[in-house]
């Protein structure tokens, strides 16, 4: 198989070099690098916010920044990181990865997959560029909620242009997603042999498409309020400020998932290739898959609670969404089950991934306890849910984005990384992130607002452990950029498996793979069930 | 709830802080937890936030305890053998059961605290609140009586960029105000929360909630505080630059001091009744 996919690389191989290489590649390899470099950088943008951020709350007093500017670091962290940094990186696995998973040569629609990229990086020249702009950057929280957000200054359009880009682009690279795995997979990959990244991938793809045009129609609502005299938002013309919340947090809790499906993909691909055993409960995992993402439609309130619904209202966004630990739970199970009485070794990938099973479930801990409304009533809007995002994105999302850069790292390069580094990484940052978010859970409870740029000094011990923690853990980044660069200009050589326990198409092309995947499709008995 | 335990590891781990000479205040009080607050609906919520936890926590240490376990033992350093078993219709059907009346145990309590929460009928008296930028004012909706609720001059002092004063030298830093809201204890008090501006969120941890203040909307709470004392809260929902800088702070006293502060508010409302009325103006403004 794989001699025939080098030769056929022979043929096909001629594209322009240097720049143009890029700007034109319709190659999916090449676009999910493209996507995978950019949310690097954006990550280190955000990140670079949220050390001004933990700077400021070192200590008490305001020391560095003015109360607008934190406000304006707190907005563009989260919009950086959500549209930046993590929505791209799973575009650039899913890029990377599913036609190398279901047998493809390449993505469907290549010349999409080249302009959904693209547009990117105008996006964020349009959203970053507000920094330097007269009145400031964005300042009214990610969530952009009216009226507050009517008070942005010159950045305004420029905000919610921003978001239409990166919606576009997300739009279309699902749709490439989901015209692939329905089009292209090879004779035998029937759905049900799917690797779960691509199941989870398929899921958060139609997410996307269903949740992201509705945020397009709530902030082009807030450009026509703000610039045409409409009043969709605003009391004083008949309209409604917290139709505005409900519209958003539609999309908001959706995207929540979108963030975190493909990681459940990458942890059931990772565990049991480092266990040497099967994946427990495939088809459960599939299942539970879909079912979190049929209630994700339906749990939006709850980030709402205090908003003064009715009581019918109130319990019935409580009762769905504590629901939605059922089927989080038969993941968190299923992975577990699938250690048991396995043969493990804890290679980085693995490291992070375990880490992402602790961590990820204290952070659905929070959940559960937030999704309760009266208790919400004390936990909405202090560092209690700042601490559970962040355990769910960080330790969750981010940690398994690292997992899944390390597992595949070596079949993209052709090299082995630095596994002394990889751990050094893996250490350092799971240390300094517990380091700098679980304080924040008993900051909430001891009632500590969140987006507040300077605090009462009972708040302060923790919040200076907090910003100890926050500048190790940033710092530590630098080490996994150092292996990722290591490790593409050289290294031991990598076999095509990689990994001893590593099952699946991906790992049957050589390492580094050919410029288009399969060109032939693969053998039917080289297909094995995606619980491998 | 005793976290001592906690206590103590938490000032371990910022020890080395101290030792870099970082400021790690002196702070007597290291607050870990949800305060039982002074309201019949506040203990309510501690009783349902401390079986959560702990509902949590005997879950965390089963999953977490069986993970370390196989994480001890099924290594392949130690010669473990994989096995090669992959499915369980009977124990996915279990640990979906298990999960699910766990989950319904805690929705009993939690529907009968906010079928609680959401009675306001008998109140005594009304106080509406609304939120400005960046500010509260109150109306006694009964008496007539109204006024603003702003930072404390101290503390807008201390917390300007680079000003001189260390914030631990004022009292009760970013938490006291000109104008406290002084109610009675055990009078069953209806809020109504609105706002002038933007949205804002009024909140007194010790009440046991927070409440939206949403221009346009009126939204109800209720609180009856049992012990008189002084409750400190903040706005809780991000409202402009001076978010951080509007602390609530409500001053709960017996009835005939209650009365007694009352009579004086009325008294001077009556010689300041030559400018226009604050209500008719707070009416206009919340129409806006």
């Amino acid at each position: 198989m794989s001699e025939a996919a080098t030769h056929h690389d022979d043929h096909h191989g001629h594209h322009p070099s240097g720049i143009k290489r890029w700007l034109t590649t319709t190659n999916h390899k090449d676009i999910g690098t493209l996507y995978l470099i950019f949310a690097l950088v954006m990550f280190f943008i955000g990140g670079a916010m949220a050390m001004i951020i933990r700077l400021e709350l070192f200590q008490p007093g305001l020391q560095f920044v003015e109360p607008q500017f934190f406000n304006s670091m707190t907005t563009m962290h989260a919009l950086v990181m959500i549209f930046g940094a993590v929505m791209p990186a799973w575009t650039g696995f899913a890029n990377w990865m599913i036609p190398m998973m279901i047998g493809a040569p390449d993505m469907a629609l290549p010349r999409l997959n080249n302009w959904s990229f693209w547009i990117l990086p105008f996006a964020f020249t349009l959203l970053l560029s507000t920094l330097f702009m007269p009145g400031g950057s964005p300042a009214g929280g990610w969530t952009m909620y009216p009226p507050l957000v009517l008070q942005t200054g010159d950045a305004f359009p420029f905000l919610i242009f921003a978001v239409h880009f990166m919606g576009a682009s997300s739009i279309a690279g699902a749709i490439n997603v989901i015209v692939t795995v329905f089009n292209m997979r090879a004779p035998g990959m029937t759905l049900m042999k799917l690797p779960l990244f691509v199941w989870t991938w398929i899921i958060t793809a139609f997410l996307l498409i269903a949740s992201i045009p509705v945020l397009a129609g709530a902030v082009t609502m807030l450009l026509t309020d703000k610039f045409f005299g409409t009043a969709f938002f605003s009391a004083a013309g008949g309209g409604d400020p917290v139709m505005f919340q409900h519209i958003f947090w539609f999309f908001g809790h959706p995207e929540v998932y979108i963030l975190i499906l493909p990681a459940f993909g990458i942890i059931s691909a990772i565990v049991p290739t480092f266990a040497r055993k099967p994946l427990f409960g495939y088809s459960s995992m599939v299942y539970a898959s879909a079912a979190i993402a049929f209630l994700s439609f339906i749990v939006w309130a709850h980030h709402m609670f205090t908003v003064g619904m009715p009581l019918a209202g109130e319990l019935f966004f409580m009762y769905t969404t504590v629901l939605i630990a059922v089927p989080t739970g038969v993941k968190v199970f299923n992975w577990v089950a699938t250690m048991w009485q396995s043969s493990m070794t804890f290679e980085v990938p693995m490291l992070f991934s375990l880490a992402f099973i602790v961590l990820f479930t204290i952070g659905g801990f929070s959940g559960l306890m937030l999704g309760v409304t009266p208790v919400d009533f004390q936990y909405h809007d202090t560092y209690f849910v700042v601490a559970h995002f962040h355990y769910v994105l960080v330790t969750g999302a981010v940690f398994s984005l690292m997992a899944a850069t390390y597992f595949w790292l070596p079949k993209w390069t052709g090299h082995m990384y630095d596994e002394t580094l990889g751990k050094w990484h893996f250490w350092l940052s799971t240390i300094s992130v517990n380091v700098l978010f679980f304080p924040q859970h008993f900051l909430g409870l001891a009632g500590m607002p969140r987006r507040i740029p300077d605090y009462a000094v009972q708040f302060t011990d923790f919040n200076t452990m907090s910003s100890i923690g926050g500048f190790v853990f940033g710092i530590s980044q630098f080490l996994f950029v150092i292996v990722i660069v290591k490790c593409v200009k050289g290294g031991a050589k990598a076999s095509d498996q990689v990994w001893e326990g590593a099952h699946g198409l991906e790992w049957t092309l050589p390492s580094p793979p050919p410029y288009h995947s399969f060109s032939v499709p693969p053998e039917p008995s080289t297909i094995e069930g995606g619980m491998r | 709830m005793k976290f001592s335990t906690t206590n103590r590891l938490v000032k371990s781990l910022a020890a080395p802080g101290a030792l870099l000479g970082l400021p790690v205040a002196a702070n007597a009080e290291w607050g870990l937890n949800l305060t039982p607050g002074v309201t019949p609906f506040s203990r309510t919520i501690y009783d349902l936030h401390m079986l959560i936890l702990w509902v949590c926590v005997v879950i965390g240490i089963v999953v977490f305890g069986l993970m370390f376990y196989s994480i001890m033992k099924f290594r392949k350093s130690q010669g473990a053998q994989a096995a090669q078993w992959h499915e369980s219709t009977k124990v996915e059907v279990l640990w979906t059961l298990i999960p699910f009346i766990i989950l319904v145990g805690i929705a009993v309590p939690a529907t009968k605290a906010l079928i609680m929460m959401e009675d306001v009928s008998g109140a005594d008296m009304t106080i509406k609140v609304t939120g400005y930028q960046w500010k509260w004012h109150y109306q006694y909706v009964d008496d007539g009586v109204g006024f603003f609720s702003t930072l404390d001059a101290d503390s807008n002092n201390a917390r300007q960029l680079g000003a001189d004063t260390d914030p631990s030298s004022v009292d009760n830093y970013l938490l006291s105000v000109d104008n406290h809201l002084v109610v009675p204890i055990n009078k069953k008090i209806r809020f109504l929360t609105t706002a002038g501006d933007v949205i804002h969120a009024w909140w007194v941890p010790a009440l046991g909630w927070k409440r939206d203040a949403i221009p346009g909307f009126i939204n109800e709470s209720w609180a009856t505080i049992e012990e008189p004392g002084i409750y400190r809260g903040q706005c809780a929902e991000l409202c402009g630059k001076d978010h951080g800088f509007m602390p609530v702070v409500v001053e709960a006293l017996p009835e005939a001091e209650y009365q007694a502060w009352l009579e004086k508010q009325k008294a001077a409302t009556q010689q300041a009744a030559r400018e226009p009325a604050t209500t008719q103006k707070l009416v206009a403004a919340a129409a806006e």
